[in-house]
């Protein structure tokens, strides 16, 4: 098995490629980054083919590789908590690696065109390869720690990437907001990491499978543990309440949008919630959890889609949107569903984005719906791929993302019609926001400008157009590697999944469901129809009606407002400049004082040396001496005449003491 | 050769002090032959501590590299030298940190012989603090390695080099006189026949309050050094004024010695104390306080080299919790992160430095937009500020992980308290970056500022590849630790053992079978 031997070079070859540019890049020539670039992903792309291929025939398809140790334990007898350097390829992980790094292949080649007249050419694919180097290791990852340097890889890539036009404010702003986002979820991701390996004792996915498998899970641990991770979840993939930093993530180049924001890194939550599905059933609370945040995230991203006049905002809140739709069918257990919504989102997210990008690439870098429309004639290709992708997205058969919707919708009504109905709605707001999108860009008055009036918006290169023909391609029948039973197909993508992930049955009536679901959908589009290019007055006029609730929905909730105020304002901000006058006005203050007493105490010591010691005691015990030698001072006169007479008188009263005696 | 593998320790610690003598030869208009021979010295000196990593045992006996002459007799004081598996590190850190220090001074002209003999000095000092087995030896270091570091200060310094120079000396001499009467007070109790010797000294039995009153005699002058929340003031203050190297060096190597005391003398010394719940409580308390508060503090500061300086009390505060654990990951953490700490906070001061010597400003404001005219130095300042923040694969991570580990296995309290100090890294440390590197170029005295030639390049290259290398393969490090955290946790909490787990449990039959 020479491919799955050597399954390790997946990920090192985007590795080496970000290696490469990172030491040489300024002198490889445009022509030897784009080949190194695109080569390593498709050398990639190849190489997971070829595992893939392998595993299938590999009993139990399963293969585990320990690279190295990593992270040895200290405490455990066998020195290992599982924290190695190792891989784990099986059917789940298999999806995501061809998944990644195939759309991340033709990402890269539509970055060749759309960053051409870019500079820092070689920075940006630098970051992408090791944008799929981490991707990549968190996907094969083989325990939870080496997953999580993946996430925190793909992070740090998003930064660097979000902030690629480092010299625009709102770029590197929107750079750092999302790294400490992602941070502050990922503070959550690794206490939970920490309490798993306290109760399993390792971090190995299959270790701690088999520990599920032998003992009674405890539950208030893992709820615990569980809802841990699921936070670090919320931010990475941008659900309630970290999903601030997304729409303003969309400050990076647009390819990054795509691959990073829309189509892999965010979806990592999902992949996550699937690889440790047995922990996460264990404790239906936080599957309760994660089906609300979903339901609720996914209902009110769509309303906020609807009101952004951005471009990429709208699509930003629509992966939000989707995203919580992947979550809640995680948390009704329909972890097979929610993965391949995964990957049909891939697919028309990926297209959506691109075409973006390419109206974006054509109208010199505008963004506003305002100023955009009756595209449909300069740029056919664009025009019929988005096309495609809002059908896709809108839930319209027999397109992917109907296909996946569908299961997910079924499996929300077997849980609880209440789920049902918020995805249901949804779906609805799904399409009337994504028609409104297609139809202001493409279709109804030309309301741009572009800067010569001779130059006509003209279609991207064949090296954008390609990559987004192949994606919408994949949008139109990616569906069919989940076509369910009901319609006549053999779900081919559970099948396959099936030893990781449990299927999960098709609800009763699924036909009824979908036939809802369809309508809904058509009726959306329709309305869509009517109200921006029928009657384009009526949305501005509702808008007037409730301003303060469009003002609302229009900032997202005003989370951001919130956030800004409490951390980076009150807590950071405030608190960290308080505390740093304490720091100086007292701790130091202290020290000075200290100081200032010594000094102090030392003077005191010096004017009691001088004038008690000194003055009272040693020269007053002189002075004294001095008062009591005076009168006997007087004797000592020095002169001889007064010795002798002294001697005479002396020796006179000897001699009469004798004689008289 | 005999006489060489014998002493190896004497070498390693001599080779700077010998330098010293050698430069003193050189005369003192000389530029480029001091500058040349101290280079020299430098790197000769980390290379000659090289052999210590391959040839030490981490199976073999707890002292490896032993040596013990008579000193002073009559008190029992030996010239008495040792290396386990915490002081290896430490030692190649200071060997390496003390080299790159050098090589980084390269543009001190003003009294060049002074300023590399300090130095120089300054290395045997810090050296013979971690080889010492001896507590007299050990205090006679630990109070010699103050006067250059007094000197490189005061003359070498910033405009208020002299409140720093002896804020920094009054402040850390206080703790060792009182160091000096805990050593004292343990030297006495252990009776005649009178010694100095570490491994003699940890057999006398002492009651528990004796105990107490030296564990706090030791702690002041440990907690200054590391320094500990309230005891900080001192830092900011000594590393704006020192010079570049000085910073390094204070940074990297001198703040090791407070967490290093701990664990070579406090712990084993008094064990009772050290588990005394009041004392460690006391002592997890001001390490959690100083991971929040030296991050919110650092968040503030308009002076990178401040900002730098209240990021090591937070680092540092990881340190100590790490000790405190008391157990043999928390241990093993905090050591590996006293080399990590050495390394990213020993490269963000070059950092500082590089950029100070460009524009002879420290303040953030005066910068911004430096990518565009050094991109290389970008690149740099990057992989180093990733280093300090924690970003797994690099150094940080593996330290501060398994410091959590530690912690959370005592009380996972300690550990959510821990990890908001990784968030505020985070923070501090990107809006740093931030604003030094990212946005357009407004001060136009950074237009043309030059990037960073090769010998500023190269002095980075061995702090960069041991990140990555303590990032990608810590298993070394571990290795070597493992025996002496495992023995000191054994000593200071006899019979510890982690609890089990579901992985070393024995399986149990499914629950709701039948029955």
């Amino acid at each position: 098995m020479p491919f799955l031997d050597t399954l390790w070079l997946v990920p090192l070859f985007p590795a080496c490629g970000a290696f490469l540019i990172g030491m040489l890049g300024r002198r490889f020539s445009r022509r030897g980054v784009t080949t190194l670039c695109v080569g390593m992903p498709l050398a990639a792309f190849l190489w997971a083919l070829g595992a893939v291929r392998e595993l299938q025939h590999l009993p139990g398809r399963q293969f585990e590789q320990v690279l190295f140790a990593w992270l040895p334990s200290l405490t455990a007898a066998s020195h290992s908590m599982g924290a190695d350097v190792g891989l784990l390829l099986d059917p789940l992980s298999a999806v995501l690696v061809l998944l990644v790094t195939g759309v991340g292949l033709l990402i890269h080649l539509y970055s060749v065109g759309y960053m051409a007249r870019e500079g820092g050419y070689y920075r940006f694919f630098g970051c992408l390869n090791l944008f799929l180097f981490f991707m990549l290791t968190l996907v094969l990852a083989n325990n939870l720690l080496l997953l999580f340097v993946g996430w925190e890889g793909v992070g740090m890539c998003s930064y660097l990437l979000i902030g690629f036009w480092f010299k625009k404010h709102t770029a590197r702003t929107a750079a750092m907001k999302a790294f400490l986002l992602n941070r502050v979820g990922d503070a959550g991701f690794l206490l939970g990491v920490l309490l798993l390996l306290r109760v399993f004792g390792t971090v190995r996915f299959t270790a701690m499978t088999q520990a599920l498998t032998r003992h009674a899970a405890p539950v208030g641990l893992i709820t615990a543990a569980t809802l841990l991770l699921f936070w670090g979840v919320t931010g990475k993939s941008a659900q309630f309440p970290l999903f601030v930093w997304l729409p303003d993530a969309m400050e990076g180049p647009t390819p990054v949008s795509a691959l990073i924001h829309a189509a892999t890194m965010v979806t990592a939550g999902i992949y996550l919630l699937c690889r440790t599905h047995l922990l996460f059933q264990a404790a239906p609370h936080t599957m309760a959890v994660v089906a609300a945040v979903g339901a609720g995230t996914s209902l009110f991203a769509a309303a906020v889609a609807l009101v952004q006049t951005d471009i990429k905002r709208v699509l930003a809140f629509s992966t939000i949107s989707q995203l919580g739709t992947m979550f809640l069918a995680c948390g009704v257990g329909a972890f097979a569903a929610g993965l391949f919504h995964v990957v049909t989102h891939a697919f028309f997210k990926a297209v959506l984005f691109l075409g973006a990008g390419s109206v974006i690439h054509a109208l010199d870098g505008e963004q506003d719906l305002s100023r955009m429309g009756g595209l449909a004639r300069f740029l056919p290709i664009t025009t019929g791929c988005m096309g495609v992708a809002t059908l896709a997205i809108a839930g319209i058969p027999p397109l992917a993302g109907f296909v996946s919707k569908d299961q997910i919708l079924s499996a929300a009504w077997q849980a609880s019609p209440w789920l049902w109905a918020v995805s249901w709605i949804t779906a609805g707001l799904t399409a009337l926001y994504m028609f409104r999108l297609y139809l202001l860009t493409f279709h109804g008055p030309a309301r741009w400008a572009t800067r010569h009036p001779a130059q006509q918006p003209h279609e991207a290169p064949g090296s954008m157009t390609v990559p987004l023909l192949i994606l919408a391609g994949l949008s139109l029948v990616g569906g069919g590697l989940g076509w369910p039973a009901s319609l006549g197909g053999a779900n081919r993508l559970a099948g396959w999944l099936a030893p990781v992930l449990a299927r999960t049955p098709e609800a009763a009536g699924s036909m009824g469901l979908m036939a809802v679901a369809v309508l809904l959908a058509m009726a959306a589009a329709g309305l869509a129809w009517v109200v921006y290019i029928r009657h384009p007055q009526l949305p501005r006029r509702w808008a007037a009606r409730w301003p303060r609730f469009n003002y609302w929905l229009h900032e997202g909730g005003e989370l951001d407002a919130a956030y800004t105020a409490v951390f980076a304002r009150g807590l950071g901000k405030g608190g960290g400049a308080r505390l740093a006058r304490f720091d100086d006005a007292v701790v130091d203050r202290t020290v000075d004082l200290s100081g200032a007493v010594t000094r102090l105490a030392a003077q005191l010591a010096a004017w009691w040396d001088v004038w008690v010691v000194d003055g009272l005691w040693i020269n007053g015990l002189a002075k004294l001496s001095v008062l009591i030698a005076r009168p006997l001072l007087l004797l000592q006169s020095g002169r001889l005449q007064t010795y002798a007479l002294l001697m005479v008188f002396g020796l006179g009263t000897f001699l009469l003491f004798y004689l008289l005696r | 050769m005999d006489f060489v593998a014998h002493h190896l320790l004497t070498i390693v610690l001599l080779t700077p002090a010998l330098g010293a003598l050698l430069l003193l030869a050189v005369p003192r208009g000389a530029l480029g032959a001091l500058r040349g021979l101290a280079n020299l010295i430098g790197w000769l000196g980390f290379a000659v501590s090289l052999p210590l990593w391959f040839r030490f045992q981490p199976a073999g006996p707890h002292f490896q590299f032993r040596e013990s002459l008579a000193w002073i007799p009559s008190i029992g004081a030996r010239y008495s030298l040792g290396l386990d598996g915490i002081s290896l590190l430490l030692v190649l850190l200071t060997t390496l940190l003390g080299a790159v220090a050098i090589t980084s001074s390269w543009n001190v002209t003003e009294r060049a012989k002074e300023y590399y003999i300090f130095f120089l000095l300054l290395q045997t000092g810090m050296l013979g603090v971690f080889l010492a087995l001896d507590l007299f030896l050990f205090y006679a270091f630990w109070e010699a390695m103050l006067v250059p570091m007094y000197f490189l200060i005061a003359i070498w310094g910033g405009p208020r080099r002299l409140y720093a120079a002896i804020k920094f000396f009054l402040y850390t001499l206080v703790g060792s006189v009182l160091m000096l009467l805990g050593i004292l007070l343990v030297y006495f109790q252990h009776g005649a026949p009178y010694t100095f010797d570490l491994e003699q000294l940890m057999t006398t039995p002492l009651p528990a309050h004796l105990q107490l009153w030296a564990f706090f005699a030791f702690f002041l002058a440990f907690a200054v050094k590391v320094p500990m929340v309230p005891f900080h003031t001192w830092l900011p203050d000594a590393h704006v004024e020192a010079p570049t190297a000085g910073s390094v060096i204070l940074a990297g190597v001198l703040l090791k010695m407070g967490a290093y005391g701990f664990l070579r003398f406090s712990l084993p010394l008094l064990p009772e104390a050290a588990r005394d719940p009041r004392v460690r409580s006391l002592m997890v308390a001001l390490s959690l306080i100083a991971i929040v508060y030296g991050g919110l503090v650092s968040l503030m500061q308009q002076d990178m080299k401040r900002l730098v300086a209240y990021s090591s009390v937070s680092h540092m505060g990881f340190i100590t919790l790490g000790i405190f654990a008391l157990n043999p990951t928390g241990l093993a953490g905090s050591v590996i992160q006293q080399v990590n700490h050495g390394l990213s906070t020993g490269a963000l001061f070059l950092i500082v430095g590089v950029l100070y010597e460009r524009r002879h400003t420290r303040a953030i404001a005066d910068f911004g937009g430096v990518a565009s005219v050094m991109p290389r130095f970008a690149v740099v300042a990057m992989i180093v500020v990733l280093s300090s923040l924690g970003l797994p694969l690099l150094n940080g991570f593996v330290g501060e992980f398994t410091i959590l580990q530690g912690a959370f296995q005592e009380h996972w309290s300690w550990a959510a308290w821990a990890v908001s100090g990784i968030v505020l890294a985070a923070a501090y440390l990107l809006w740093l970056y931030q604003r030094v590197f990212f946005g357009t170029l407004e001060n136009r005295a950074n237009a043309h500022l030059h990037d960073i030639s090769g010998r500023e390049f190269l002095m980075f290259v061995p702090l960069l590849a041991a990140m990555f290398w303590i990032g990608l393969y810590p298993k070394p490090l571990f290795d070597v630790l493992r025996q002496p955290v495992t023995e000191l946790a054994q000593r200071v909490r006899p019979g510890w053992a982690s609890a089990g787990t579901l992985a070393t449990a024995p399986p149990t039959a499914p629950s709701g079978g039948a029955r």
